[in-house]
C-alpha cells in the first residue's frame, strides 16, 4: 500500500462532474462500438424495436443503458469498504472473463474427459520440470554471483559472458539450440533434460543478477566484522552474508519461479508432455482447440495463484524474522 | 617499557588510496598490557592506521608485525593473525540474523573449532562481564546502541585475543550510552588487556592511556604520556586540536 495521506479527499467518482463525464464518455464509447444488433441489443428490443433495423438509434439506446449501468456500478462500489470493493471488482472481472469463454460455445463434456489426464500428466510434468530447473538455477546463480563479484578476471569473464548470452537470447531459441545443437557435438539429449537444461541456464542467468544484488546489499561492516575474527571467504559467505541476503533474494526468486512455471510451456516445442503440449495436442483430433487451451490457461492461472500465496507467506516470514 | 618483543610494531608504514597518501611513515610499538589512545581531527588517518593493524586495510610501504608475523600480500596465515587481534567497530557490526549468544559463539566454534558447550559457557562468562547476560537470546536489533557495543566487545573477547583494537567505539552512540561502553573498556584495561583505541573521549584517554598518539594528515605528530599530552603538549598543532575539542 502506498503511504496514504491523513486527509481524506472523498471518492472522485461521487462528484457530479465526474459522474456526468463517465456517463457521457461511456455512452459515446459504447455507441461507437455499435452494440444495437448484439445480444444486449436483443434485450432492448421492447424499446428499440427490431434490433436489425434500429440502426444508430439502437446503438445509442443500448450504449446509454449500458453506460448508466456501468456508471452506477462504479459509483456504487466506491461506497463500500475496501475489502468488499476488491472482492466485487474481482467477481465482476471474473464474470466478464467467463462470459468471454462462454462466447466460444465450449464442449464441457470434452473438457471433462481430458482434464484428468492434463493434470496427472501435464501439471505433474510442468511442476517437476520447473522445480528441478529453479533449484539448479539457484545453484548456478550463487556461483555466478560470486564469480561476478570476484576480482578474478577469468571467473568474471565467464560469468559475465554467460549472463549476457543467456539473457540476450530468446528462451525458445535456447531450447532449440540445446535440443538440436548438442547432438551435433555427438551428445544426443532427451527432451526433458534438454528442457531442464535450457530453463536452468536461462533462469540461472537472471537469478545471478538477483543473487549478486542481494549479496552486494549487505554492508561492508558485516564482511569486516567476520574478517576481523578470522573468518575465511566461504565461512563469511555461508554464515554471515547469504543468510542476510535471503530476505532480499527470495521474493524475486519466487517471481522467477512463477515466470518459469509459464515459460516451461516453451519446452513443449521439443515434445515434452507438459501442460502446454497436451493443450495443443489433445484438442487436435476433434478440432476442440479452444477447450484445451482455456482449460490449460485456467490450470496455469490456478498454479500461479498458489505460488503467489506461498510467496507472500515466505515474504511475511522473513519480514517478521528480521525485526 | 617492556623488554619483550612488542605485540604490534609499525615501521615507517605508508599507505595510499590511489594517489592520495593516507598514511606517511607511521611508527608505533605496542607492548603487552599497554593502552594506547589515538586521536586527531577527522581525516587524519587514525581509523586507517588502526585498520591496517589487522589488515582490513593493506599498507604499501614499511613493515607491520603482529605477534612477530609480518603482514604482506602473499601471506597465507592472515586468519591466525586476526584471531589474536580483536576489533570493535564504530557501528558495532554485530550479525543481525543471529542472537547475541550466537554472535558470541560464532568465532570460537567456526574459526577456533572450540566445542559448542565450552564456547557457550565461555560466551556467558563474557556476557556477564559486560553485564548483559539476560540479553543472550535476543537479536542485536532489539538492544540499545550501548548494549550492542558491549555485545560487540564481548564477541571480540570470546576469541581470546592478545590485543584489542577500538575504532571510535562510542562515536555512534547516544550520549547517555557512552559511559556504559567506556566503563566496560576501563574494566578491560584494568584487567590488563592490551588496547589500541581510536577515540575522542579525552577523559578516557587521560585516565586509562599509557600513551596518547596524535595524528594529523596521515602522520603521527606527537606521542606522549597523557599528563604531558594534555597539560603540556609539545606541538602547536596538538595544542590547537586540544583547544578545539576541550573548549566546552
Amino acid at each position: 500500500m502506498l503511504y496514504a495521506d491523513t486527509v481524506e479527499s472523498g471518492a472522485a467518482v461521487h462528484r457530479p462532474p465526474v459522474i456526468l463525464a463517465m456517463l457521457l464518455g461511456f455512452t459515446a464509447l459504447l455507441t461507437f462500438f455499435g452494440l444495437g444488433n448484439t445480444l444486449v441489443g436483443h434485450f432492448m428490443s421492447p424499446v428499440i424495436g427490431d434490433p436489425e433495423t434500429a440502426g444508430f438509434y439502437g446503438d445509442f439506446a443500448t450504449g446509454l443503458v449500458l453506460a448508466v449501468l456501468l456508471t452506477a456500478n462504479i459509483s456504487g462500489i466506491a461506497f463500500l469498504r475496501l475489502p468488499v470493493q476488491i472482492l466485487i471488482v474481482w467477481i465482476e472481472l471474473f464474470l466478464l472473463f467467463l462470459g468471454f469463454f462462454y462466447s466460444f460455445d465450449l464442449n464441457f463434456e470434452f473438457i471433462r474427459s481430458k482434464v484428468w489426464f492434463m493434470i496427472t500428466q501435464g501439471v505433474f510434468t510442468t511442476l517437476y520440470v520447473s522445480a528441478i530447473s529453479i533449484t539448479l538455477a539457484s545453484v548456478v546463480a550463487i556461483i555466478g554471483a560470486v564469480a561476478k563479484l570476484s576480482s578474478n578476471g577469468f571467473a568474471f569473464g565467464i560469468a559475465s559472458f554467460y549472463t549476457s548470452f543467456f539473457r540476450g537470447l530468446p528462451l525458445l531459441m535456447q531450447v532449440y539450440l540445446i535440443y538440436l545443437g548438442l547432438p551435433q557435438l555427438g551428445y544426443v539429449i532427451d527432451a526433458v533434460p534438454a528442457g531442464i537444461l535450457a530453463l536452468t541456464l536461462c533462469y540461472g542467468a537472471y537469478m545471478t543478477e538477483i543473487f549478486r544484488a542481494g549479496i552486494q546489499s549487505i554492508s561492508r561492516g558485516q564482511w569486516e566484522a567476520a574478517r576481523s575474527m578470522g573468518f575465511g571467504f566461504g565461512l563469511t559467505m555461508r554464515r554471515v552474508i547469504l543468510p542476510q541476503s535471503m530476505p532480499l533474494i527470495i521474493p524475486p526468486t519466487g517471481n522467477q519461479f512463477i515466470a518459469m512455471l509459464k515459460d516451461s510451456s516453451l519446452v513443449s516445442v521439443i515434445g515434452v508432455w507438459e501442460l502446454m503440449f497436451l493443450a495443443r495436442t489433445l484438442g487436435n483430433k476433434d478440432f476442440r482447440h479452444m477447450e484445451m487451451l482455456i482449460t490449460a490457461a485456467l490450470i496455469y492461472w490456478l498454479l500461479s495463484i498458489c505460488l503467489e500465496l506461498i510467496q507472500s507467506r515466505i515474504e511475511r516470514f522473513y519480514r517478521t524474522k528480521s525485526h | 617499557m617492556n623488554s619483550a618483543a612488542p605485540i604490534i610494531e609499525m615501521k615507517n608504514v605508508s599507505k595510499w588510496y590511489g594517489s592520495y597518501r593516507a598514511l606517511t611513515d607511521v611508527n608505533l610499538s605496542v607492548y603487552e598490557g599497554e593502552k594506547i589512545v589515538v586521536c586527531g581531527p577527522s581525516g587524519s588517518g587514525k581509523s586507517t592506521m588502526i585498520r591496517t593493524l589487522n589488515w582490513l586495510e593493506a599498507h604499501q610501504e614499511g613493515d607491520i608485525l603482529v605477534n612477530g608475523i609480518r603482514l604482506h600480500r602473499q601471506m597465507r596465515n592472515i586468519a591466525e593473525v586476526r584471531m589474536d587481534v580483536g576489533m570493535v567497530f564504530q557501528h558495532f557490526n554485530l550479525f543481525p540474523h543471529m542472537t547475541v549468544l550466537q554472535n558470541l559463539m560464532a568465532g570460537p566454534v567456526w574459526v577456533r573449532g572450540i566445542p559448542e558447550a565450552e564456547a557457550r559457557a565461555n560466551a556467558m562468562t563474557y556476557l556477564e562481564r559486560v553485564r548483559i547476560p539476560e540479553q543472550a537470546d535476543k537479536y542485536p536489533g532489539q538492544l540499545s546502541g550501548g548494549q550492542q557495543q558491549r555485545v560487540a566487545i564481548a564477541r571480540s573477547l570470546c576469541m581470546k585475543p592478545r590485543v584489542m583494537l577500538f575504532d571510535e567505539p562510542t562515536s555512534a552512540l547516544d550520549p547517555e550510552m557512552v559511559s556504559e561502553v567506556l566503563d566496560t573498556m576501563i574494566e578491560l584495561a584494568n584487567d590488563g588487556m592490551t588496547m589500541v583505541c581510536v577515540t575522542h573521549e579525552m577523559g578516557f584517554a587521560r585516565s586509562v592511556a599509557d600513551r596518547v598518539i596524535f595524528m594529523d594528515a596521515g602522520q603521527v605528530i606527537e606521542e606522549n604520556t597523557p599528563a604531558e599530552f594534555f597539560d603540556n603538549p609539545r606541538h602547536e598543532r596538538t595544542r590547537l586540536f586540544l583547544s578545539q575539542i576541550l573548549q566546552h
